[in-house]
């Protein structure tokens, strides 16, 4: 108990940069702070009232001095924005290579799905090195899927699709934290990312042999909501959704929109008229889960398209 | 501690204290200065309550496991500390107390501008913390002070309306005090008490109340919202009925932004006073100060999507905000410069006000320099909701705000009651405070780096070391917020008289008896030089 660490576990690509980061602002918090410690107590101590009525020479001020605390500060600042935000903007955007998996947060467990097929909850296993890309969304209260060892953060927010990704650089089990405060067992719902050598993670995969790939089973659901009855090809009520993804296509409000899984899961939830079809889908809103939408995004996005494009937009 | 005098200082026969007794006298008084008096011990009291809240906190989080209470309960008491701190202590403390008390004296007015809506900012307040602790005791509250959204709106089963009612009233009290401060600073000033004669502990509070009037109506109008969802089921945060979740936290924190600055920058104002009382000095670049109050509260309103960098605001509303961000921290590094050049070459004591000064300016840098940190979009991502946050804005609100009111309470206080506290207990507690304060958050920060959560009532042993170290912290800052409340209760029947001016300070205050008449000036005063006019003015120096 007497001991304990004073630095995180480092365990993905961008720890390592963000760590740079935190050292250069620690750097100048120390500066300064013993920069005004120091000061004040030099002051304080050579400038000690000697008499009760000692009157100190008066000193209006001093723009010369005043410019200079103004200005260096000020030029500090503009280095430390342009490094953290780039940094933010480079990590904002996954890698084209990522392999992706799915997060569905409750009060108060955590959801995973594989592309694969496997589930687990309060668990998710990755292979090392190897860019993985988060796609979370909420089925309750705003959750936040944080990881300290990797330095990464992001809010799942119900009604919307947030994305984060890491690349883990060493094996090993590592926290993974509810941060934003989602109720009475906030404190619960705790996890582990198991991160394992990349042959061991394969036969992981395979092991989890009762696991039907989301795919499969998305398009199990789109049959059984009849999805495929509007559809399976081009026909009068709607558009094939063969290689849609992707693809910009036009709303009947004169917008147009690109196919990613944002724009899936709004058209399953709650559908906006598309030019050139009748406004004839009805919602699903209650009758599917979020799990449910990501098999079924996953099915769509298995019929083939163009590749998505790199990243996600902000 | 008298200056100049030799004579034995008597209180003088009439004031305001002893004008007239009894309850009605009170209750129903206009006078600004029984106001502040109405005001501290309601403060004092929501203070006694969010810190028995903080300590039960405390308590719980020396084991992992959680050692004391179960996580509900956990939840609901870091909610009520948060909430009755903020609206109920640290917003009024220094306005309302402070404030009330000096504003008129210090620009030599006889009252503030609208004396009835002042006695009715009080009513207010005390009706909003009524119905506020009526939602404490009858189950609680749990939605953090945060209020988040769909959590607040529909997934919570506490007592989240009547909480939301008592900040929906007890918001406008802020906003009347807000506007009786504003109209009082721009009317009311005695003759020859120019903009640039104010002593700058009025620009600071001139700017905070141009924050109550903008600000407070913004979270009053959120709590509606919030109760309207909540009652009517109106989509208008939560997605599953049409909303959206991430509005409401725009909402908040454009009030919520704004409002810490409400809390810090009184504070400021008064470090300004006693930096130049105790060290016998002009304000070392007093316009340059003066402007930075002003800069400050301008900027709080555009910062606000600091908050959000992980939250799903876009990237570009990220960098404007960050930026901003980073511009708001400047005019508050001038301040500590030049609070920290105005000692050079002064004559510094270090009466109990001071090391309470001294203490903010130490404090308030640690805060400030790591609010950076939180201002960088990157840097803010893994340390966003940690205790790291939580150690950031203690060092703001404790280490700054409430250092700067118990200072300005320790100055004010022979003025408030004309009798002294004992001087060496004064300056022994501010010492403990100051210990205290470091120990229980100092750790926190290393908590938040190593990425433990905020709000956790159970935690993962490794984090544990450091929580038992803040816990013990936090045992010795209670000791040193003990003491100064025994010893000037003691002080007000056995405290040595004062005189009216015992620090041989600058200032409309103290030229008036301690305590003042009712009407605070038997003349009205006329100002003809400027503020902290210690000695006879000498051309600007340059170093």
């Amino acid at each position: 108990m007497l001991i304990f660490p004073l630095k995180p576990q480092q365990a993905s690509t961008f720890s390592v940069a963000w760590d740079h980061l935190f050292y250069f602002l620690t750097a100048i918090t120390v500066f300064f702070s013993a920069l005004i410690f120091a000061a004040i107590f030099i002051f304080a101590i050579k400038y000690r009232r000697r008499s009760k009525d000692e009157i100190p020479r008066q000193i209006e001020g001093n723009l010369k001095l005043e410019l200079i605390w103004t200005i260096i500060p000020a030029l500090l600042c503009v280095v430390m924005f342009v490094w953290a935000s780039r940094l933010f903007i480079e990590n904002s955007i996954p890698p084209a290579a990522s392999t992706e998996v799915f997060v569905v947060a409750k009060q108060w467990m955590w959801k995973v799905q594989h592309p694969e097929g496997p589930r687990e909850i309060n668990d998710l296993h990755v292979p090392v090195g190897v860019p993985i890309k988060l796609t979370m969304t909420s089925e309750d209260v705003i959750h936040d899927f944080a990881v300290p060892a990797f330095r990464i953060k992001r809010d799942v927010v119900p009604g919307m699709y947030s994305t984060e990704w890491f690349e883990a650089t060493s094996t090993g089990r590592f926290h993974l934290f509810c941060d934003q405060y989602c109720g009475m067992g906030h404190s619960h719902m705790v996890g582990w990312i198991d991160v394992m050598p990349q042959d061991e993670y394969a036969r992981w995969l395979t092991s989890q042999m009762q696991a039907e790939p989301m795919a499969a089973a998305g398009q199990k659901l789109f049959n059984q909501l009849g999805c495929d009855s509007c559809h399976a090809q081009t026909g009068p009520k709607g558009p094939s959704l063969r290689g849609i993804v992707g693809q910009t296509i036009r709303m009947q409000n004169g917008q147009t929109r690109l196919v990613d899984d944002a724009f899936l899961r709004e058209a399953i939830i709650d559908p906006q008229p598309i030019a050139g079809y009748p406004n004839v889908m009805p919602t699903f809103q209650g009758q599917v889960s979020e799990d449910q939408i990501l098999q079924l995004i996953a099915y769509i996005k298995s019929l083939g398209g163009p590749p998505e494009r790199k990243g996600t937009k902000p | 501690m008298s200056t100049a005098t030799v004579e034995v200082p008597a209180l003088p026969e009439v004031h305001y204290l002893n004008v007239n007794y009894g309850w009605r006298s009170w209750l129903f008084t206009t006078d600004h200065k029984r106001i502040a008096w109405l005001y501290l011990v309601s403060i004092t009291f929501f203070f006694v309550v969010g810190g028995v809240a903080a300590t039960l906190m405390r308590l719980n989080l020396i084991e992992p496991q959680g050692s004391l209470v179960e996580p509900a309960t956990y939840n609901k008491l870091f909610t009520v500390h948060g909430l009755i701190m903020i609206f109920f202590f640290l917003a009024p403390a220094v306005p309302t107390v402070l404030g009330n008390f000096a504003i008129p004296i210090v620009i030599g007015a006889r009252d503030v501008a609208f004396p009835k809506l002042n006695l009715l900012s009080w009513y207010l307040f005390i009706a909003g913390g009524g119905v506020f602790l009526y939602a404490v005791i009858s189950g609680g509250v749990d939605t953090g002070w945060t209020f988040y959204t769909p959590l607040s709106t529909t997934y919570v089963n506490t007592n989240v309306l009547s909480a939301a009612m008592g900040i929906f009233i007890s918001g406008f009290s802020s906003i009347l005090t807000g506007l009786n401060f504003a109209v009082t600073i721009h009317k009311m000033r005695a003759p020859g008490m120019t903009w640039f004669r104010l002593p700058l502990f009025i620009w600071s509070m001139y700017a905070a109340s141009l924050i109550f009037i903008l600000a407070m109506p913004v979270i009053a109008i959120t709590m509606v919202l919030i109760m309207l969802e909540r009652i009517f089921h109106v989509g208008i945060f939560d997605p599953a009925l049409g909303g959206d979740p991430i509005l409401f936290q725009h909402l908040f924190w454009f009030f919520g932004h704004p409002e810490v600055y409400i809390l810090i920058l009184p504070s400021m104002g008064v470090i300004s006073e006693l930096v130049a009382a105790f060290s016998r000095r002009r304000v070392f670049g007093y316009s340059f100060v003066a402007f930075s109050s002003v800069a400050i509260a301008v900027i709080s309103f555009l910062v606000w999507g600091h908050h959000m960098f992980v939250s799903g605001q876009s990237i570009y509303a990220g960098l404007v905000f960050s930026a901003l961000s980073f511009a708001v921290a400047i005019p508050s590094a001038v301040k500590v410069f030049n609070w920290t050049a105005t000692m050079y070459q002064g004559s510094v004591s270090y009466d109990a006000p001071m090391l309470y000064a001294l203490g903010f300016i130490g404090l308030f840098t640690i805060g400030g320099l790591t609010g950076l940190f939180l201002a960088s979009m990157a840097a803010d991502i893994h340390l966003h909701d940690t205790y790291f946050v939580i150690a950031h804005f203690h060092y703001i609100m404790v280490g700054g705000a409430v250092m700067g009111y118990l200072g300005g309470l320790h100055y004010w206080w022979p003025k408030m009651t004309g009798r002294l506290y004992p001087e060496t207990w004064a300056r022994l507690s501010a010492l403990i405070i100051f210990v205290g304060f470091n120990l229980t958050f100092g750790p926190q920060f290393i908590l938040g780096y190593l990425g433990m959560p905020r709000r956790y009532a159970v935690y993962p042993p490794e984090f544990q070391a450091l929580n038992v170290l803040s816990s013990a912290g936090a045992s010795i800052l209670a000791v040193g917020y003990v003491i100064p409340l025994i010893y000037m209760i003691w002080s007000l029947r056995y405290g040595p008289i004062a005189g009216p001016n015992p620090w041989g300070a600058k200032g409309l205050e103290w030229e008036t008896s301690s305590p003042p008449p009712t009407h605070n000036f038997h003349e009205t005063p006329i100002v003809t030089e400027e503020a902290y006019a210690y000695g006879a003015r000498q051309e600007a120096h340059v170093a």
